[in-house]
């Protein structure tokens, strides 16, 4: 059996045939249910490391392709960049199961919901695969079609309603995409993620198509990615059950979006000759804009999902921003969010999944004194607060710290003062909630939702431990060659751009 | 002309025959037979077609197309049968939809009180399935007259089976219609005759002129053709006719008959007037017709309430890509994207061919199940008839042209070569043609997302039925798997040419 073939393959099918069998099993048969999603779960987590081993002890390329007779080939190839989102999408996949079997017990429909909650991973492992733009393409069309019915699992008017928000905005994305895709491939046939400077070779007279491809492929990512003006969807689709925002704002629907945009500017067109066509400027003025209506947004929001979900629109643009500044460490610190902020924000969102599965808290005017009464779960979400906001030694720091570094030496020092800002606005809607949490008392009695032996379900509380822990760590030891910010430099190192 | 190797024989009969002479035979047989020796007999016929049908693919794969006449006459005397890779495509995807169609209609129709129905269904169905496979062999104008005759009475006929006042106004419409255009067709080769007293397509191809009253002909011929293919503006008989006929019989109609005409128009278009008579501007009125049928089909889909009428209207906006064949053609310098185009319209035309079969099947599920097809009868069926759900889910991913179906590799290559061939305002047909089909088929899905407990669903359906949509709606995906095949077949050397460019 050769494994650099079908690796990449089983990774894929680990959840896909997972998702597959478990829309066919009875609603009743629970156990059966969870077993195979984690068996599934776990399977993909082994498969990334050893993966990781082979590729990067190894040097072991894995590469899947086969003709589609369309002019281009369906590629899934690992680079370190696909590896870095696959560890991130496998591992935060096992722990939002774990988590969802704790959140849905004894909800109806749970096997539509893991059905597709599966399928989401799989198209999110396809999307971190994918070796060209077409691939890409493919799961990333299938992830909106496979979210959707996450969206709308509460069947409430309300959820159809974001549901149907959501669609629109996704497929006018998809179909954005599609004509970007299409375009590209017209100009310079099929190109490979492995071969940039394709783009830089056309003639002078493709400039201006060049150009507009690129802002058709932006607009059609930054959907996804939640670039404002594009981001009105995100918000909306909080009325989904806690693992779900959070599996959508960590890696799923966000993070497909956001590593899209790094695909095309590193692996596409090439960060140097899209900064050539003066492309970057704009994107990079689009990101901080992003960054700082996300953060004032978020600023008037009283419940705590869409506080969380107007966070994430900011956060996720750091990654939009840093690359797009052309200096090393923008490159490092774009590409070392993507995994920093999934781990912080996926615990923000199980956490405010416990208040409200709980308690029933959703309100942020509710949360007074919850530090008393649930402060395992204060302490963690206190701890993810701390690492959006950027404190040493948190994951968020880092990110920072590489961000702002990468804008002295890009000569954007303006950046810096977004930067600033947004950690400032960070800090204005984030700090309130911890100050009620653990400093004010609480304004009643306490509603029991469900009772538990710990504050609450253990299923509910492990989840986030480990990713809070992940979030610590990455901070503490982001010096380590194995860290996230150690993969990140390598990639970086990998692409040509750091030192 | 490229005369292939000699065909699979059975005694004197080669397999091109038998693909005419069994559905005729089954035909007249289950007109005979009393019901369940007539069932038998519809579902072995369908069998025997469907896999001389693979036997015919498999030759014409391996040795190339090439031209028969029936007993040996040759032209201009004879009748003469041409197969070619479009000829094979169109036989195989006939053979399966009818194979299928055929095995859910043989459930379908096993309730008492449809008995009645399934008397007349079996026999004008075969006979129809006869029509349509002549129609793709067909190798002389006149015959193609005779041939769309036998297809639009039995396909009207069929439209009026389930005998309800609005099935009959429907098929009454669809009938005077199909009879209209085939006058002018009729005429069209009168014409046609008088100016080259030639029958047989490629003769005619040959010594055709821009004259008027070739232009004339190719003018009545088109018009003709195109109505019966339901292009915005003649579409107004579709929706009722397909709307209100059974299950099966939507399938059928709105699968295949409407590609019988679709076939015969590129048959006109580019073999008996390949290399005079057209002019650009009529090419581009086409596809402006068919821009504009995309747009607005989708849109009538959009806004209908009950599920056959949607899907009804679905195919007069994915009818609609179809024609943006001719303007790209027509108006593209360059030889490659030519065949890029015309490989993706009879994509489309498959992929739409399955997807749109199982839909419809997959409405008569739900029909049997719930007793309507009102869009709010769609909810707790996902629990109930989760097969149901399914073929819908993924009969709309090929509508539309999500990867990796087959309606996506027919968008992907349209959109390929109206962006090659600069004429970027077709490219509103692949983009908000698709953003139209999203909106109603997710105005059809989310249904079955909600739950009501008021009302407790529905009737059981059968295995089979829901089986038979489901598959249909499988191909319709995996073919997009399977496009260098098609690719291949269609680039055979096929008795098409196309002015400007090398055969495609």
């Amino acid at each position: 059996m050769n494994l650099n073939f079908w690796l990449p393959i089983l990774m894929l099918s680990s959840s896909f045939f997972t998702g597959l069998i478990i829309f066919f099993l009875k609603e009743e048969s629970t156990a059966l249910r969870t077993t195979l999603n984690l068996a599934g779960s776990i399977f993909k987590v082994f498969a990334v490391h050893f993966m990781a081993y082979r590729l990067l002890v190894l040097d072991n390329i894995h590469q899947v392709s086969f003709s589609m007779g369309l002019g281009f080939d369906f590629v899934l190839r690992v680079d370190f960049l696909s590896l870095m989102f696959l560890a991130l999408s496998s591992n935060l996949w096992l722990v939002t199961t774990i988590y969802s079997v704790g959140y849905l017990e004894g909800s109806p429909n749970r096997s539509r919901f893991f059905g597709f909650f599966s399928l989401c991973v799989t198209a999110s492992t396809g999307i971190a695969l994918a070796g060209n733009l077409i691939t890409f393409f493919i799961f990333y069309e299938f992830l909106t079609l496979v979210t959707y019915p996450l969206v709308v699992h509460r069947e409430t008017r309300e959820a159809l309603e974001a549901g149907r928000t959501y669609l629109w905005y996704t497929i006018l994305g998809g179909a954005l995409l599609f004509l970007g895709v299409v375009w590209l491939q017209v100009i310079t046939g099929p190109l490979d993620f492995v071969d940039t400077g394709a783009l830089e070779a056309l003639g002078r007279e493709y400039h201006v198509s060049l150009c507009i491809i690129f802002l058709i492929l932006v607009m059609g990512l930054g959907v996804k990615a939640a670039l404002v003006p594009l981001h009105g969807w995100l918000p909306v689709a909080m009325v989904a059950p806690a693992p779900v925002s959070a599996l959508l704002h960590a890696v799923a629907v966000v993070k497909a979006g956001a590593f899209g945009i790094v695909r095309v500017v590193f692996d596409v067109f090439g960060r140097d000759f899209a900064g050539f066509l003066g492309l970057l400027g704009p994107l990079a003025v689009a990101a901080s804009f992003t960054i700082i209506f996300g953060s004032l947004r978020a600023l008037s929001q009283t419940d705590l999902k869409k506080r969380l979900a107007y966070s994430t629109v900011s956060q996720v643009s750091y990654i939009t921003l840093g690359t797009a500044v052309i200096a090393y460490f923008s490159a490092v610190g774009a590409i070392v969010h993507l995994v920093h902020q999934g781990i912080m924000k996926i615990t923000l969102f199980f956490c405010a999944g416990n208040f409200a599965e709980t308690l029933g808290l959703h309100n942020i005017r509710d949360l007074r004194g919850v530090g008393r009464r649930m402060p395992l779960t204060a302490i963690m979400f206190t701890l993810a607060v701390f690492g959006m906001i950027g404190t040493p030694p948190m994951a968020g720091f880092i990110s920072k710290w590489y961000l702002g570094l990468g804008a002295l030496e890009g000569g954007s020092a303006w950046i810096l003062v977004i930067l600033v800002v947004s950690s400032l606005l960070n800090s204005a809607y984030f700090l309130p909630i911890v100050y009620s949490m653990w400093f004010e008392l609480p304004s009643g009695q306490w509603k029991t939702i469900r009772t538990s032996r710990f504050e609450a379900p253990l299923m509910l509380l492990v989840p986030p431990m480990f990713t809070v822990g992940a979030a610590v760590f990455a901070g503490l030891f982001a010096g380590s060659n194995w860290s996230p910010l150690g993969l990140a430099r390598q990639i970086a190192f990998g692409m040509g751009i750091y030192p | 002309m490229p005369v292939g190797a000699p065909p699979e024989r059975y005694g004197n009969i080669t397999v091109p025959e038998l693909l005419i002479l069994i559905p005729f035979t089954g035909a007249i047989l289950c007109f005979l037979f009393p019901e369940v020796l007539r069932r038998l007999t519809g579902l072995l016929s369908a069998a025997l077609i469907f896999s001389n049908s693979a036997i015919l693919t498999r030759s014409i794969f391996q040795d190339g197309a090439r031209r028969l006449h029936l007993g040996g006459w040759t032209e201009p005397l004879g009748i003469g049968m041409s197969i070619d890779g479009l000829s094979i495509l169109f036989i195989l995807l006939t053979a399966v939809v009818g194979l299928l169609v055929s095995i859910y209609s043989a459930s379908f129709f096993s309730a008492a009180q449809e008995q009645v129905l399934a008397r007349h269904f079996w026999p004008l169905w075969l006979f129809l399935w006869g029509a349509l496979n002549s129609l793709f062999f067909v190798s002389d104008i006149f015959n193609a007259y005779v041939v769309m005759e036998l297809v639009g009475i039995s396909a009207a006929a069929l439209a009026a089976l389930s005998g309800t006042s609005a099935s009959l106004t429907a098929a009454l419409r669809y009938f005077l219609l199909t009879m209209a255009g085939s006058m002018a067709f009729l005429l069209g080769v009168g014409f046609i005759y008088a100016r080259t007293g030639l029958l047989d397509m490629y003769l005619v191809g040959t010594v055709a002129d821009g004259g008027p009253l070739m232009a004339m002909a190719l003018g009545l011929m088109t018009v003709a053709l195109i109505m019966k293919t339901a292009l915005f503006p003649f579409h107004f008989w579709l929706p009722p006719a397909h709307g209100e006929a059974p299950a099966p019989v939507s399938a059928i109609l709105s699968g295949l008959v409407i590609k019988g005409s679709f076939y015969l128009l590129l048959r006109i278009w580019f073999t008996v007037f390949q290399n005079s008579t057209v002019t650009t501007h009529a090419a581009a009125l086409i596809g402006l017709l068919g821009l504009i049928a995309v747009i607005w089909g989708s849109y009538q889909a959009i806004i209908q309430t009950r599920l056959k009428l949607i899907i009804a209207y679905s195919s007069i906006g994915q009818v609609g890509y179809l024609f943006l064949l001719f303007p790209l053609i027509f108006m593209t310098p360059d030889p490659a994207w030519k065949t890029e185009a015309w490989t993706a319209c009879i994509f489309q035309a498959i992929s739409h061919g399955l997807a749109k079969a199982a839909l419809f099947l997959a409405a008569g599920n739900l029909i049997q199940a719930s007793g309507t097809d009102d869009l709010r009868s769609m909810r707790n069926i996902a629990d109930k008839l989760p097969m149901t759900t399914f073929t819908l889910a993924l009969a709309g991913v090929s509508l539309m042209g999500l990867p990796p179906s087959g309606g996506f590799v027919a968008k992907w290559m349209l959109l390929q070569s109206i962006l090659a061939s600069g004429q970027w305002w077709l490219a509103a047909a692949p983009i908000l043609g698709g953003l139209l089909t999203a909106a109603y088929v997710f105005k059809i899905l989310s249904q079955s997302f909600v739950s009501d407990d008021k009302k407790s669903c529905c009737g059981n359906v059968s295995f089979v039925m829901e089986k038979s949509a489901l598959l249909l709606a499988l191909f319709s995906i995996l073919i997009g798997f399977r496009a260098n095949e098609v690719i291949f077949l269609l680039s055979e050397p096929v008795f098409f040419i196309i002015p400007g460019g090398q055969s495609p």
